[in-house]
């Protein structure tokens, strides 16, 4: 009753005062502003530099250039991306040869005269369009963020980052990682079990140094208040550096007698909590060590820029606390539900897997960001970062839509599309209307699901007129290939519009009946491939070295293309996030394509492939009635196969293949009851 | 009273000075701290005496009867805004304390008028109509508190939505004498419009010490990340229109443009947009000659031709809103409310509550620079993508932008998370509309484990009394290599379970079995579907057409060879 009477606050501006500043002169009085400290990708960095995509170039090293470890394996990671180009010129990102890893002047991979061996960089132009890594900066006893040298209008990709010089959405915040740290691959993380309910042997642990002198100890000290030596167990040790004696306190003894008692690595596996509380600098080696442990961290630390903050979600994989209320800490804890322990050390899992396990990893991401950055009309959105897969294998350039992913249908309450393309590998010509594809054609057009049939036609002979196709009901479109390579059959054409695509070699035999149940079979699990004839890896363990087998086993790792539905999006990965060294290897050879499919999609999901029940005869067809040509009759085929998976494996730096024991098969398959009550009779009939 | 116990305490602090001749001046200073000492203890003993005066809301007390304070000219004024501040260096967590509820108190300072030593209002407005439902809201709310000493969160109830209307210096000496100020420690200011001709800037421009600011216009310079909140320019045409309900899909116009100030080169430009595509751009204006009586900010005009606002933003699928002189617009309320897509072209702003909404779900963000690519951007958009983003926009207004309420709510629940971070609403939580919320699912056990070593499983037998077909189930179960543990829930009242010696000898046993082709039994559980989908309010099972079988089940090959050759066998 008595607001009626109130004013508005928001009446429109009385005159349109801006009418006279022009915005072209607003933004260059901007750019002129807002440099070095207060950098931001508007006024800090050249966009017209990466109109031709986003290519990262490394300096050639110079002469005398002391390259740590660390700092190569970064550089290589680049070198291995699908970023990085040998001409400046088309560089739209630039990162230094020199190692500027550790900016702390005590240590010993300390390089000297960075800042002259910058400035002396033709093409530095104070640091526009740079990538500068560091993990280390300042040194003893106050450990500021200095570098030792200005970055300019460089981004700056660091580890502890401190929220107050942060340039957000402009420098990029790194964990710090070890010099152990593999460059590929990386080790899995500890869980494999999912316990219900979720609780371990202890609540909360922490084991690590405490500083004597010197700043980032104060929350350090104060642990002892909170450890209880029974669920509760903080360790801290004044053993480090050569004189610790002389500083040591009251507490050292007793804290150094009890930190000898227990393991870490036996802590670490049987927490629910690990603290991570600030070292020296913000960031400590902790993090990713709970992290990997999937021991849900805590993190003390205030002030810290957690790594990757601007796309990942922290509040999903640990517990942001405050260095002031660590009193609290064990109630917060505490009050911790066990669905929400289940959840969070999943994400752990997720995280440690999609972003941190490998230098590499770290290193794309990094990559990733700033591409999101730079394009930023075609980036991720949170949930592509923050969900399995991970933003490394879901790429906003196939489509910034969730729904158009295989990955997402249940979070979004979604569905795949309800028909498949038929996309058919052809390399013989047509040489009659009874010819194996014609058969093919015809059985697939009948099912209700297909939308339309994709004929490639990768062979040297001439196309054949149209006449020559048989006519169908549905669409039938054939593409004329124009390398006429082996991978170019999982090329994600435009004329591909359905999720699923169901990928057939040209003598592949297919009845109506196996195609639709199949195509049933894969709305289910529209992340995997679900085919037919499938076969196995092993390890030779004789030779050190992968086996590809296509004996009838009891577990199979590997659906073969030539009959198989999957999603649309994996011709997009396989076109582009497979480096191009290996699809010139399987042009080469013509063969391997469908293993490096299945690497690559299990790669992503984690999961095995699904092997749907076939006819019998399925397997002695498709050998011999191939054409004399078929690439299945070559006796070096096979020992082809065997180099593939282990070229494979190499270049993602582990084996990605899952071992599935199951074949999906329609519910009443050969149960002993009438024929006519069996939807999909034809797959019994022999 | 306040006051007093403040300068009381100085009083120890003069006694030393003291001279003989003035003792009796100083004894009856000291009888007065002494009483003043005396008063504050009473009223540590009555805090409930506090809140009772401490009560802002309104319906106690109409605006015009607020005490009025006058302000000394050389009452203090706070220093700027610390750009440096962050939650843990000019946020006392201490006053949030730990509680189950994971809930921070939220305190309003009494209604006062505050007018300077010539008795002239700090302010041109007082207290909006928009403010006072901002404030009612928030003490409507689990948040509220009349006790000052339990607050955690400060508000003062000083309007300082509108920069326009301030006088700056005084409304900041108000500030300060707010009696628990401190600082401006856990104090939030609600601001919407900032800054003022001819720069406008992007913050508030009172000074306010460590407060913190709820800013509808925040750049990426002012905007302390983690420390402020950027919330939305409230629009006060949500409350007055009511949009007709809209679903997804294309709409007549592709491209709408309906704010009436934007500046002439992008004017320009957008006409040549205009030329370029013809119908599908709708570029509308103020209009120059209405007529008597219509409400001008609810038409736009377009070569003479009227449309209504904001009906018309129904009318398209993508909506521009361009920054004016501020970077924050009221129009992105309007666009969002009718669903349409905003096209923003406001560089470097920080758009509302993006510290929790993912704006890449409803809204296109273009560079002021590319606003001559815009027709091509957004025409890449595939339409399925397009409609989603209509319903996301929609979704953030309802949830987000509608009142003063919901904005006033979000920003608390927004500092809420970060003090209780372990609590915090999720992702999830913030941006999936309710459609999606219902229609998801979100396994607790979501990761694909590889390889999962698992410890076996553990086999619960329900039986009832038939003993015989139990025991074979245990028989049986028992083989397998991988069963950890049997765990047998006997749910007979009326009978005891076997003794553990007969365990697999059953004398007793009588068997009752085809229980399951029991025709009443079939009707049964046909009930007990219905009325599990009635309470679910929908059918949550899914039918599939596929079984799982071992890989060779069934085939031509040596049986000895299968890992799992009974199966399928009787």
């Amino acid at each position: 009753v008595v607001w009626r009477s109130l004013a508005t606050a928001l009446r429109p501006d009385p005159q349109l005062h801006h009418q006279h500043t022009s915005p072209r002169e607003r933004r260059a009085i901007r750019d002129n502003i807002y440099k070095n400290k207060r950098c931001r990708m508007e006024t800090c960095f050249d966009f017209s530099r990466c109109q031709s995509g986003f290519r990262v170039y490394i300096y050639p090293p110079q002469r005398g250039d002391e390259i740590s470890e660390t700092y190569q394996k970064i550089l290589t990671s680049i070198e291995g991306s699908r970023f990085h180009t040998t001409d400046p010129s088309k560089a739209c990102l630039f990162v230094l040869a020199v190692d500027t890893l550790d900016r702390d002047q005590l240590s010993a991979q300390y390089v000297q005269n960075v800042r002259s061996r910058i400035q002396s960089l033709p093409t530095w132009g104070d640091g526009r369009n740079h990538l500068i890594f560091n993990l280390y900066s300042g040194t003893w006893p106050d450990y500021t963020e200095d570098l030792g040298f200005e970055v300019g209008q460089a981004m700056l990709a660091k580890a502890s980052a401190d929220v107050v010089n942060f340039r957000p959405n402009f420098d990029i915040s790194i964990p710090l990682f070890s010099k152990d740290h593999p460059l590929k691959g990386g080790g899995i993380g500890y869980l494999t079990l999912n316990d219900v309910p979720p609780s371990r042997k202890y609540l909360l642990v922490f084991k690590g140094k405490r500083y004597l002198t010197g700043i980032g100890s104060e929350t350090r000290n104060a642990l002892y208040h909170i450890h209880n030596g029974d669920d509760i167990i903080l360790l801290t040790t004044c053993k480090h550096g050569k004189d610790w004696e002389k500083h040591k306190d009251s507490r050292c003894d007793r804290d150094n007698e009890e930190y000898s008692k227990f393991d870490y690595q036996e802590l670490l596996h049987n927490s629910s909590f690990c603290l991570v509380p600030r070292g020296r600098r913000l960031g400590s080696f902790r993090f990713l060590e709970a992290l990997q442990a999937a021991c849900i961290p805590v993190i003390l630390s205030n002030g810290w820029e957690l790594p990757f903050s601007e796309v990942i979600d922290w509040r999903k994989a640990a517990i942001i606390g405050d260095e002031r209320l660590l009193l609290q800490v064990p109630s917060i804890t505490r009050s911790v539900g066990r669905d929400r322990i289940l959840a969070l050390r999943q994400q752990t899992q997720f995280l440690w897997d999609a972003y941190f396990s490998s230098v590499a990893k770290i290193v794309l991401t990094t990559l990733e960001v700033i591409q999101d950055r730079v394009d930023s009309l075609v980036s991720r959105n949170r949930l592509l970062w923050n969900s399995l897969p991970g933003g490394l294998y879901a790429f906003p350039q196939y489509s910034t839509d969730p729904a158009q992913f295989p990955f997402y249908y249940a979070v979004l309450g979604k569905s795949p599309t309800q028909q498949f393309t038929a996309v058919i590998h052809t390399v013989t010509p047509l040489q009659s209307q009874i010819s194996p594809v014609v058969k093919l054609i015809i059985g697939v057009a009948k099912s209700k699901f297909c939308a339309q049939i994709v004929v490639l036609w990768n062979c040297d002979k001439p196309l054949p007129p149209r006449n020559k196709w048989p006519s169908t009901s549905v669409p039938l479109t054939v593409i004329e290939g124009q390398t006429k390579t082996m991978s170019s059959r999982f090329f994600p054409h435009d004329v591909i519009v359905t999720d699923a695509v169901l990928s057939l070699d040209e003598d592949s035999v297919l009845s109506t009946n196996e195609v639709d149940f199949a195509f049933i079979v894969w709305q289910s699990f529209p992340e995997r491939i679900v085919g037919y004839p499938a076969r196995s890896h092993y390890w030779d363990g004789s030779r050190s070295r992968w086996g590809y087998t296509s004996k009838w086993t009891n577990d199979y790792s590997m659906v073969l293309t030539g009959a198989a539905f999957y999603h649309r999006y994996y011709h997009y990965l396989f076109t582009h996030h497979v480096p191009p060294s290996l699809l010139t290897t399987v042009d080469r050879m013509a063969n391997c394509e469908d293993i490096l499919m299945n690497f690559l999609v299990s790669a992503v999901t984690k999961q095995p492939p699904i092997k749907v029940t076939q006819k019998k005869q399925y397997k002695e067809t498709m050998m011999s009635q191939g054409s004399k040509a078929s690439r299945w009759a070559d006796p070096d085929h096979f020992a082809q196969r065997q180099t593939c998976m282990n070229a494979f494996s190499h270049w993602l730096g582990f084996m990605p293949l899952v071992h599935s024991q199951m074949r999906l098969d329609p519910v009443l398959f050969r149960d002993q009851v009438s024929i006519l009550r069996k939807k999909y009779r034809d797959i019994e009939r022999l | 009273m306040y006051p007093s116990g403040k300068y009381s305490s100085r009083g120890p602090a003069l006694i030393p000075r003291m001279k003989t001749k003035h003792r009796i001046y100083y004894i009856t200073l000291f009888s007065v701290v002494l009483l003043g000492l005396i008063a504050t203890g009473m009223f540590q003993f009555w805090p409930h005496s506090i809140e009772s005066t401490a009560d802002w809301a309104l319906d106690k007390r109409s605006v015009h009867d607020a005490p009025l304070v006058r302000l000394p000219v050389s009452s203090p004024i706070p220093e700027r805004g610390d750009l440096s501040c962050r939650m843990h260096t000019c946020f006392d967590v201490y006053r949030c304390g730990y509680n189950p509820k994971n809930r921070i108190k939220v305190y309003i300072y009494p209604l006062q008028r505050f007018v300077d030593e010539l008795g002239v209002p700090i302010s041109s407005t007082g207290l909006s109509r928009e403010y006072n439902d901002l404030l009612s809201a928030v003490s409507d709310s689990d948040f509220y508190t009349d006790d000052v000493t339990r607050a955690c969160l400060f508000i003062p109830s000083i309007d300082v939505l509108n920069q326009n209307s301030l006088r700056i210096r005084e409304t900041a000496q108000a500030l300060a004498m707010l009696p628990r100020w401190d600082k401006g420690m856990n104090h939030v200011l609600f601001n919407m419009l900032p800054g003022g001709p001819p720069d406008y800037n992007t913050a508030l421009d009172v000074p306010r010490d460590r407060a913190l600011l709820a800013g509808g216009g925040f750049s990426t310079w002012t905007y302390r990340q983690g420390y402020d909140v950027s919330i939305p320019v409230y629009s006060p045409l949500s409350a007055d229109v009511e949009l007709p309900e809209r679903q997804p899909g294309p709409r007549r116009y592709f491209i709408l443009s309906s704010q009436m100030a934007i500046h002439r080169e992008y004017r320009a430009e957008l006409e040549r947009l205009k030329e370029e595509n013809g119908e599908a751009l709708l570029l509308l204006d103020k209009c120059s000659n209405l007529s008597q009586g219509a409400a001008p900010a609810r038409k736009r005009c377009y070569k003479g031709q009227v449309y209504d606002y904001p009906q018309i933003l129904q009318e398209s699928s993508f909506c521009v809103v361009l920054r004016g002189a501020r970077l924050g617009q009221a129009a992105l309320s309007d666009v969002l409310q009718a669903g349409c897509v905003p096209v923003i072209l406001a560089d470097s702003y920080i758009l509302p509550f993006s510290e929790v909404l993912d704006w890449k779900r409803a809204s296109v963000v273009i560079p002021e620079e590319k606003l001559s690519e815009m027709y091509t951007i957004l025409k890449s958009i595939p339409h399925r993508q397009v409609e989603e983003m209509q319903r996301q926009a929609h979704w953030f207004w309802e949830a987000y932008f509608s009142s003063m309420k919901a904005i006033g709510l979000t920003t608390l629940q927004i500092i809420n998370d970060r003090i209780y971070p372990y609590a915090a609403r999720t992702y999830e939580q913030w941006n999936n509309p309710p459609v999606v919320k219902w229609s998801s699912v979100n396994s607790p056990l979501f990761l694909p484990l590889i390889p999962p070593r698992a410890p076996g499983f553990t086999a619960v037998v329900l039986t009832y009394d038939r003993v015989e077909s139990l025991f074979r189930v245990i028989t049986e179960i028992s083989k397998v290599p991988s069963l950890a543990k049997l765990l047998v829930v006997w749910n007979n009242q009326n009978k005891s379970p076997p003794e553990g010696e007969k365990k697999f000898k059953c004398p007793e046993c009588t068997a009752i079995d085809g229980l399951s082709l029991d025709q009443t039994h079939m009707v049964e559980r046909s009930e007990c579907i219905n009325k599990f989908a009635s309470v679910f309010g929908t059918m949550p099972l899914k039918v599939v057409e596929h079984r799982a079988d071992p890989v060779l089940y069934k085939d031509d090959f040596p049986e000895k060879l299968k890992s799992f050759p009974n199966i399928g066998s009787l």
